[in-house]
């Protein structure tokens, strides 16, 4: 350990030059207006192109501009925003009942792990503790975005390198994932399932057979996928020592998740700092060595594995009682109730309407989501709205990481890197 | 705020101290940065270490984090417009100001994190970069400017990065309205009734 520690000391330094390396020269600054006179029109060596935002493997609406020298990439910089609709500033006008329904909508490709920050960190803000069905049903879920994140993104990278097949394999297994969430939330995505206080309701008659048939089916896709691509000559050529990332670039920029785990640093919350129950389920963090492309789809098609053998633990230790806490400040009454009780149906109505109040103070919750540390800082007044709710997204954090992974290398490798960086623009814009 | 001289500033911390018992940092790295730094107040925020430090200390307690205390990366850096607050959280021996700068770190050798916090006055909204010291902070930063109008001085590209270049305003200031912003769309005929002076 001590010896990374040297290293990350060494690179500190070393990122400090880089950073000004990276630095975009004053004029190459996106100010909106026409591109300055001489750039790009043959006059020098470098022409500047825009890659997206309406480019197909950009993920949604990434803008990347490229210096390309011939067809090499001098120097690479994310432009964002396209997607950017203030969903902080609307967090602000919702009552807490309401934000999860809004944080849900950030990260669409793995959205119970944004209702699961948000929420955790309310719950922290009003000392609520929440009951363990809740806990490992959040844990089931959370394991099951999981899946299906990491399956969108096997399906997405395989097109993007030109396995097209992939694009159906990994959509189908997909599929398959987002019919038992579902059947347990009720919405294929943004399921607002995972609220402050607990879930929305009790997950449903017959889920442990859906969710061990489902298993099964993922098991054998991913399977497939191994036999596809990860010997596939055409995949490892193209995919082999292309976007490659350092331990201390990665630490130094704030990257999480997949992109630093492949850089030979086995970093995840789930062990590290466990949240939930897991600390209390059998599984593995998936590291590598390489910092690639490569290792990048490896480690995540490694996850889909983990993830399975965390939910068949969750299947099998899946506690029984409430599935949310009894805290009348902050759970509705059940529906029962309300037929009969006046007051129970206010209790109800004022709940829903104007939400339940937080005492002032702060907080910061990190979870760990399929992209890395997924971070909640809450800042609350005392009545039924945040003040401030700031999401870290791991995305936002880890398009950083694409300047040093693209530079010095070939524009085809950039479609490459943008894929497996994996970033969801919803979350990096929101 | 540059570097008080001793004296003054221990009684001024002694007098706000007085009344509301400053907590003893059980944190370590709490502890440390509290004896590093001159008017660094310890707080424990629901089980987690919080240190409030003067904006112009910012850059020089990241330091401090990253050279002496192992913290390898700035989670996060964000900012706060405590303008409209019905009710504030209050610590003692920190003066609140209208901005909060906050500062997530996370020491991934020492598995602990912390968080540092700077009252920033409306008047003057200016810290000091902390990108130099952890260049993952460079999009972070950019967006507090953007958001919230916060100026981080040394930062090497301070543009905006999710509004419009052309945006007038900071939205996430609890004084900019959204309705009250003219729509800035390219070749708009012109300012709107109501545009409000940036």
């Amino acid at each position: 350990m001590s010896d990374v520690w040297e290293e990350v000391e060494r690179l500190g330094r070393q990122t400090d030059e880089g950073a000004q390396e990276l630095r975009p020269r004053s004029e190459l600054v996106v100010t909106g207006g026409p591109w300055p006179e001489g750039e790009g029109e043959g006059e020098g060596e470098t022409m500047i192109i825009n890659m997206g935002p309406q480019h197909p493997s950009t993920h949604g609406v990434l803008r990347v501009m490229m210096e390309l020298d011939g067809e090499t990439v001098v120097r690479a910089k994310p432009v964002i925003g396209y997607l950017h609709t203030g969903m902080e500033k609307t967090a602000e006008q919702l009552t807490y009942v309401q934000g999860s329904t809004n944080v849900t909508r950030m990260d669409y490709a793995s959205p119970i792990a944004n209702e699961l920050v948000f929420s955790t960190a309310v719950e922290r803000l009003l000392d609520v503790e929440v009951p363990p069905r809740a806990v490992w049903a959040r844990m089931l879920l959370a394991e099951l975005s999981r899946m299906a994140s990491h399956l969108l993104f096997q399906a997405s990278n395989g097109m993007d390198i030109g396995a097209v097949s992939m694009m159906l394999y990994g959509w189908r297994e997909r599929e398959e994932t987002l019919r038992v969430l579902e059947m347990i939330t009720g919405l294929r995505m943004n399921h607002n399932f995972v609220r402050p206080g607990g879930i929305a309701a009790d997950l449903p008659d017959g889920w442990q057979r859906a969710v061990l048939e489902l298993c099964e089916i993922v098991e054998r896709g991913i399977d497939d996928y191994d036999t596809l691509l990860t010997s596939n000559p055409i995949w490892v050529e193209r995919t082999v020592g292309v976007g490659v990332i350092t331990t201390e670039q990665a630490l130094a920029l704030g990257i999480s998740g997949p992109i630093l785990r492949s850089t030979g640093f086995p970093w995840d919350l789930r062990k590290a700092q466990p949240y939930l129950a897991y600390d209390q389920v059998d599984f593995d963090v998936i590291y590598t060595e390489n910092g690639d492309c490569f290792d990048r789809y490896r480690i995540r098609l490694g996850e889909i594995a983990e993830s399975i053998k965390i939910v068949r633990q969750c299947v099998d230790m899946m506690p029984a009682g409430d599935y949310r806490t009894q805290d009348k400040k902050v759970t509705p009454p059940p529906r029962a109730r309300i037929n009969e009780s006046m007051e129970a149906l206010i209790h109800h109505f004022k709940l829903f309407t104007e939400g339940f109040r937080v005492p002032a103070g702060e907080t910061y919750v990190s979870v760990e989501s399929p992209r890395g540390e997924i971070g909640c800082y809450l800042v609350s007044d005392g009545t039924g709205k945040p003040v401030r709710m700031h999401i870290r997204g791991p995305s936002f954090y880890n398009l950083q990481s694409m300047e040093p992974m693209m530079e010095g290398r070939l524009v085809a490798d950039a479609v490459a890197v943008i894929s497996s960086v994996d970033p969801i623009l919803g979350e990096v814009d929101r | 705020m540059s570097d008080p001289t001793p004296a003054p500033a221990d009684d001024a911390r002694e007098d706000v101290h007085e009344p509301g018992a400053a907590p003893a940092p059980w944190d370590e790295v709490a502890a440390a940065l509290v004896a590093a730094f001159e008017g660094a107040v310890f707080h424990d925020s629901h089980g987690q270490p919080v240190v409030y430090v003067a904006p112009a200390r910012l850059a020089h307690v990241a330091t401090f984090l990253r050279d002496e205390q192992q913290f390898t990366t700035c989670l996060d850096v964000t900012a706060v417009d405590h303008l409209l607050d019905g009710e504030r959280l209050v610590v003692a021996g920190v003066e609140p100001e209208r901005f909060e700068v906050v500062a997530n770190f996370l020491s991934h050798l020492r598995n602990r994190r912390i968080r540092v916090i700077a009252e920033v006055p409306a008047a003057d909204p200016t810290v000091p970069s902390l990108t130099p010291i952890y260049p993952g902070v460079s999009y972070a930063e950019r967006e507090v400017y953007d958001l919230l109008g916060i100026v981080f001085e040394g930062h090497p590209d301070l543009t905006r990065i999710l509004m419009p270049d052309d945006w007038s305003g900071h939205p996430l200031r609890k004084d900019d309205a959204p309705a009250r912003v003219p729509v800035t769309f390219k070749g708009d005929p012109g300012p709107r009734v109501g545009r409000v002076a940036e």
